[in-house]
């Protein structure tokens, strides 16, 4: 019997509707590595075995009855029917933990389901559980986690990227095909690239974000990871349309094409014509020689497969940084400050309001997004606010016009690398935040622009993942697709595409390390 | 750019409500001022005439009918408050017990 876990999402979906295998089973499947393998990578903060077992027989319920209707029924149900999903801990589920990643939030059961959870719900995705993550979406390597730190499953002293780690870890280690993030700098591109998966931040407002840990609200937006691209396709038409719930989800129509991605044949020569521009300011300074060969290779097989490429400039790409860490931590400063203990989580203190505000916060939040809020209240305070946020509001209209020109000249797609560097180890960045916010240099400037942003693998560097990243107009998601899908067809044949995770076979063994132990060995080795 | 002083510091983790050790305080000191000094790249542009984006997709507002929809039921509401009394979530008192 082959093992159901590596299958794609897609072939997944064609065995539950010829009656091969059952709903049940692939959960149960999937659930049993997760289980198994969650000691040594620490992707997943809960697995609810026994929900996603009634949910996955509840869908076995559903197919039977749409296969006594006929071919039609069968075709009316979602390509994500009956397949097990994983989401971010910081996605609402009615009565499941939601933690995002935090302490402060230690215990609090989630009253209600995100949207995005309902959406699942009514194409009968099964929901596995909650997947770790940087507390509060708050960094690039799920080190930030008050639950310990994801191992990479290519290299298990090494991180997985973040702030979505775990559920690109937990989609990498075939713990489930699909599973969803949260982009606000890179936090689903990155760690899809650094775990060599599909990951998509899609248009700011393409998917309702209601029933979400908010982060920076101008720029946070829900995606799907998968290990191909029809799968991320596939799960964001699930998610993806306007809800009257969240004011800033835009009446952009889902396209269904999205579940009829092109064939091999088809997607290779549909990248003829293409126009694609590659951004020079993306090669940074401090980019790894081995991810910049990865990356112009694969520009190399667009063009001799038909796409014209040229080379274009963002010349505002150094300013992202600096505007995008005053923005979002002016955000996030404004989000954070409902963790109070009052309402919800844990209450410290024994006196008056601000004893208790001042300890719940203080031994409540870790110390990225205490720094975090301490620069956004920073920045947001009497007598700064034109010099920071302000003026960062003023230099994003520049970021998104060097986009909005590009775009307006006629590119379908800009191409550059996702993240300058592999996955690094453990404890690597964890004590200079500026070399930590970097990971994401390639990443930020598509969330300050509202830009759609698709990582996808395109082979490894000393043995590790690298990611090439798609960067489209506003909506652009279906064209970015394509656009993928023609790569992957031109490369079907790489050697590195029928690789599994270099050390995910280690992840079986209980005498493995967890990575917490793995991190805190390498930061004794430091000293 | 500004230079954060140690009271700055103190003063900032008090508007956000965060009680913060003296080690914390003082690594926040270095660390903030660090992060500081990358901002001042931002100075090299002449942003004079140039109209803040607070939001990159061009909707207006959207608004619907004030139409009355069923609220989450008050148990629910409750469930995770750290203390609660007859409906109501308890808090110490904010203006002094006046006795």
């Amino acid at each position: 019997m082959t093992d159901l876990t590596r299958l794609s999402g897609h072939d997944q979906a064609g065995l539950l509707r010829t009656g091969e295998v059952s709903s049940r089973e692939l959960a149960a499947a999937h659930l049993d590595a997760a289980e198994r393998q969650n000691r040594a990578l620490n992707a997943w903060l809960s697995i609810d075995r026994e929900r996603a077992i009634a949910e996955a027989v509840a869908a076995d319920a559903t197919l039977a009855g749409a296969r006594r209707k006929g071919a039609p029924a069968l075709d009316a149900l979602h390509p994500l029917f009956g397949l097990p999903v994983a989401l971010k801990d910081l996605v609402s589920l009615a009565g499941g933990q939601c933690t995002a990643g935090s302490k402060i939030l230690a215990g609090y059961l989630a009253p209600y389901d995100a949207r995005i959870t309902e959406r699942l719900r009514a194409v009968s995705a099964v929901v596995l559980g909650k997947t770790n993550m940087d507390e509060f979406a708050m960094g690039s390597s799920t080190e930030h986690s008050a639950y310990g730190p994801t191992a990479n499953p290519w290299a298990l002293d090494r991180v997985p990227g973040g702030s979505s780690g775990g559920s690109a870890a937990a989609v990498a280690a075939y713990h489930a095909p699909f599973s969803l993030g949260t982009d606000t700098g890179g936090s689903i591109r990155q760690p899809a690239a650094l775990c060599g998966i599909v990951g998509l931040k899609p248009t700011y407002g393409r998917v309702s974000r209601y029933g979400i840990v908010a982060f920076a609200s101008s720029l946070d937006q829900i995606g799907p990871f998968g290990r191909d691209v029809r799968d991320a396709a596939a799960l964001l038409h699930a998610v993806a349309g306007r809800d009257e719930r969240d004011s800033t989800s835009a009446p952009e129509p889902v396209p269904d094409e999205l579940l009829r991605l092109p064939g091999d044949d088809q997607a290779a020569t549909s990248l003829r014509g293409k126009r694609l521009g590659l951004p020079k300011e993306y090669f940074v300074a401090g980019m790894e020689p081995g991810v910049e060969a990865r990356v112009r290779e694969a520009v190399a097989a667009l063009e001799a497969a038909g796409a014209r490429v040229d080379e274009v400039s963002l010349p505002h790409t150094e300013y992202g940084l600096a505007t995008y860490y005053i923005v979002a931590p002016a955000e996030a400063s404004a989000n954070l400050a409902r963790y109070d203990g009052i309402r919800y989580g844990p209450r410290l203190g024994d006196g008056d309001m601000l004893t208790n505000y001042l300890a719940t916060r203080g031994q409540g939040f870790g110390p990225e997004v205490k720094r975090r809020i301490m620069l956004g209240t920073y920045a947001l305070s009497a007598g700064y606010y034109d010099a920071y946020y302000l003026k960062a509001q003023k230099v994003r209209t520049l970021i998104k016009g060097d986009f909005d020109t590009l775009f307006g000249a006629g590119f379908d797609a800009l191409v550059a690398p996702t993240s300058p560097s592999v996955a690094f180890r453990f404890g690597a960045r964890l004590a200079d935040p500026v070399s930590m916010y970097l990971s994401d240099a390639c990443t930020l400037p598509v969330n300050m622009a509202g830009l759609p942003g698709l990582s996808v693998p395109c082979g490894l560097s000393e043995g590790l993942p690298v990611g090439l990243q798609l960067i489209g107009p506003a909506w652009s998601e279906l064209e970015l697709f394509r656009i993928a899908r023609g790569y992957e067809a031109i490369t079907a044949d790489a050697e590195w595409r029928g690789l599994e995770p270099a050390e995910l076979a280690l992840a079986d063994d209980p005498a493995t390390p967890t990575p917490a132990e793995r991190a805190a060995g390498l930061a004794a080795a430091a000293h | 750019m500004a230079t954060l002083s140690r009271a700055d510091v103190e003063h900032v983790a008090h508007l956000a409500r965060l009680g913060l050790s003296e080690e914390e305080l003082a690594r926040l000191e270095g660390q903030l001022n660090h992060i500081l000094d990358q901002y001042a790249i931002l100075a090299r542009l002449d942003t004079n005439d140039i109209p803040p984006t607070a939001q990159t997709i061009e909707l207006e507002n959207i608004l619907r009918d004030d139409v009355p929809g069923p609220s989450l039921p008050l148990e629910a509401v409750l469930r995770n408050a750290a203390q609660t009394h007859a409906g109501f979530i308890v808090v110490p008192p904010i203006m002094g017990t006046g006795e």
